[in-house]
């Protein structure tokens, strides 16, 4: 089970290090990263596997979120199969 | 594996497009609380209902968890409650919308319809007193919609139903006009009306429904309007195909929240209803795309083309969403809860007639319009008339959800709040239909309906 993590905002100092401790703490492996700073702008996508993920995926998700907050970033936490499904015929 | 791109339209459907599911609907059957005792079949529907739907907002709000998106509302159907109401030796049955109030209120659901009676061909016992009960029972409740079926291709129209409905939509208004006449807002009188519409106030669960089942309706005219904005200038067939993209797109959320709700619920997975359903919030607008088509302004000449087209290409994209399309599919033109309608029904680009017109191309009927407080009755049963002509000619569903402001003339607004939104009051033509209305009888099924 995977899950896919968006992080978009300023870009600053030490992002990577405090969504991957946030993800750590969660027991969720960082499988892909891919990011791309534009002028200021950081845009950062994670592909994160869930299947040992210790408590539920909404705590997670929330967790995940207010982070983004506290760093003035937005950070999305949303199940792999939307975007499959979205996407894929 | 996966596109950078499709990751960041997704998101920015969800967070700047409205992309949201606008119903996760249970349909719940109550031919199994049937009793002559009004009291034990309350207690009964009751039970049915709080037991079946226990689940449903928990296990909601884990869906919206997981995918990142919205469900707006949660909602319940119930068997038309006419048949219950067959049943009972009693005239107080109203009891039944009590009871449904206190379900909804007990499982947090936004709404529960059903206060229903299916009467296309003529009334069978119960259905009188439910009809007649309708506007006391919506004027005492906040959660209970009700509806009317007074047609079908099948069946012709039943012009005795609909010289009542007149009546007890006006006696609706009368009732609730200390709250802006809210009461007929959740009415809904029908021609055609579908099993499994999952969207209110016209959702009933049809007797040849599964004992429970899960429907949902997906909404998203903001995310159409915004990907044609980027398209800029292409020709009506590049329209069309860009429509059917997105509306693939939409309809692939819906058919993936309606499998999740149906395995985590225990229940079976009915239809996913394809409706573009608008709301008030600037960016969410039927309207809108058909201006963003090219129309100055919703309702001026050219809008039933565009609304056609649009209409047909959602339903293209959607249905090779999903394994199961069914309730209404198309795309929804409530007035009062369109930015983009309420704009030009204010300025009068938009007008009853014209509104009329366009409910032979698109999904539904005249819905949530505010007519002058002193339309007299017949007046709305030729309205219902009309409208359930459309439907019963062109084999589509129409309804009538018009109401009338109590005290108001054209030009004041009513403001409902939330979904619902607020609106003009618009003009209706007052020419006497009385005599053709006071004739009563059946419309016969048109030649059409001989498919056999």
């Amino acid at each position: 089970m995977k899950a896919v993590l968006t992080v978009v905002g300023k870009d600053s100092v030490g992002i990577l290090a405090k969504v991957s401790a946030g993800c750590a703490e969660f027991n969720v492996n960082i499988m892909e990263v891919s990011q791309s700073v534009l002028s200021d702008m950081f845009c950062m996508i994670m592909i994160c596997d869930i299947s040992s993920l210790k408590g539920d995926f909404g705590t997670f998700a929330d967790e995940m979120k207010a982070l983004g907050q506290n760093m003035g970033m937005s950070i999305h936490v949303m199940h792999e199969d939307i975007f499959n499904s979205m996407h894929n015929i | 594996m996966y596109n950078t791109h499709d990751i960041l339209e997704t998101i920015k459907m969800i967070e700047e497009e409205h992309l949201d599911i606008r119903t996760v609907t249970m349909g719940i059957s109550l031919l199994d609380c049937i009793d002559n005792d009004i009291d034990k079949a309350c207690e009964k529907v009751y039970r049915k209902i709080t037991t079946s739907a226990a689940d449903l907002i928990p296990v909601c709000e884990k869906i919206e968890k997981k995918y990142g998106i919205p469900i707006i509302n949660k909602r319940i159907s119930v068997t038309p409650i006419a048949m219950l109401a067959s049943a009972c030796q009693t005239s107080n049955i109203v009891k039944f919308a009590l009871t449904l109030e206190r379900a909804a209120k007990t499982l947090g659901v936004n709404f529960i319809g059903g206060y229903s009676a299916l009467v296309g061909k003529g009334f069978a016992a119960g259905d009188y007193a439910l009809i007649e009960s309708i506007p006391e029972a919506l004027s005492i409740t906040d959660h209970v919609c009700s509806s009317v079926n007074i047609g079908s291709t099948k069946a012709g129209i039943n012009m005795d139903a609909v010289k009542m409905m007149g009546k007890i939509v006006r006696q609706t208004a009368e009732l609730t006009a200390d709250r802006n006449c809210i009461g007929a807002a959740k009415l809904v009188v029908f021609c055609n009306a579908p099993e499994d519409n999952p969207f209110m106030a016209g959702a009933f669960h049809g007797v040849g429904e599964p004992d429970c089942v899960i429907n949902v309706g997906v909404s998203g005219p903001g995310v159409v309007r915004a990907a044609l904005e980027k398209a800029g200038d292409m020709d009506l067939t590049g329209v069309a195909d860009l429509v059917k993209r997105t509306a693939f797109k939409i309809t692939r959320v819906g058919q993936l929240v309606a499998k999740e709700a149906s395995i985590q619920l225990g229940v079976p997975f009915g239809i996913v209803d394809l409706s573009l359903a608008p709301t008030p919030a600037v960016g969410d607008s039927v309207a809108h795309i058909l201006e963003e088509m090219g129309l100055e302004q919703c309702g001026a000449c050219g809008t039933t083309a565009a609304l056609a087209l649009l209409n047909d290409a959602v339903k293209k994209g959607g249905v090779m969403a999903s394994s199961h399309v069914g309730g209404l599919s198309g795309a929804f033109i409530p007035v009062t809860e369109d930015a983009g309608m309420i704009d030009a029904a204010r300025a009068g680009t938009l007008t009853i007639e014209k509104l009329e017109a366009m409910t032979a191309v698109c999904s539904v009927g005249l819905d949530m319009i505010n007519i002058p407080g002193d339309t007299p009755a017949e007046v709305i049963s030729a309205i219902i008339a009309d409208e359930a002509a459309i439907g019963l000619i062109n084999s589509k569903t129409t309804a009538v959800r018009v109401i009338p402001a109590i005290g108001k003339k054209v030009g004041d607004e009513l403001e409902f709040g939330g979904l619902l939104g607020s609106g003009p009051v618009m003009k209706v033509n007052t020419a006497s239909p009385l005599k053709f209305i006071s004739r009563g009888g059946r419309i016969p099924a048109p030649i059409q309906s001989l498919k056999n």
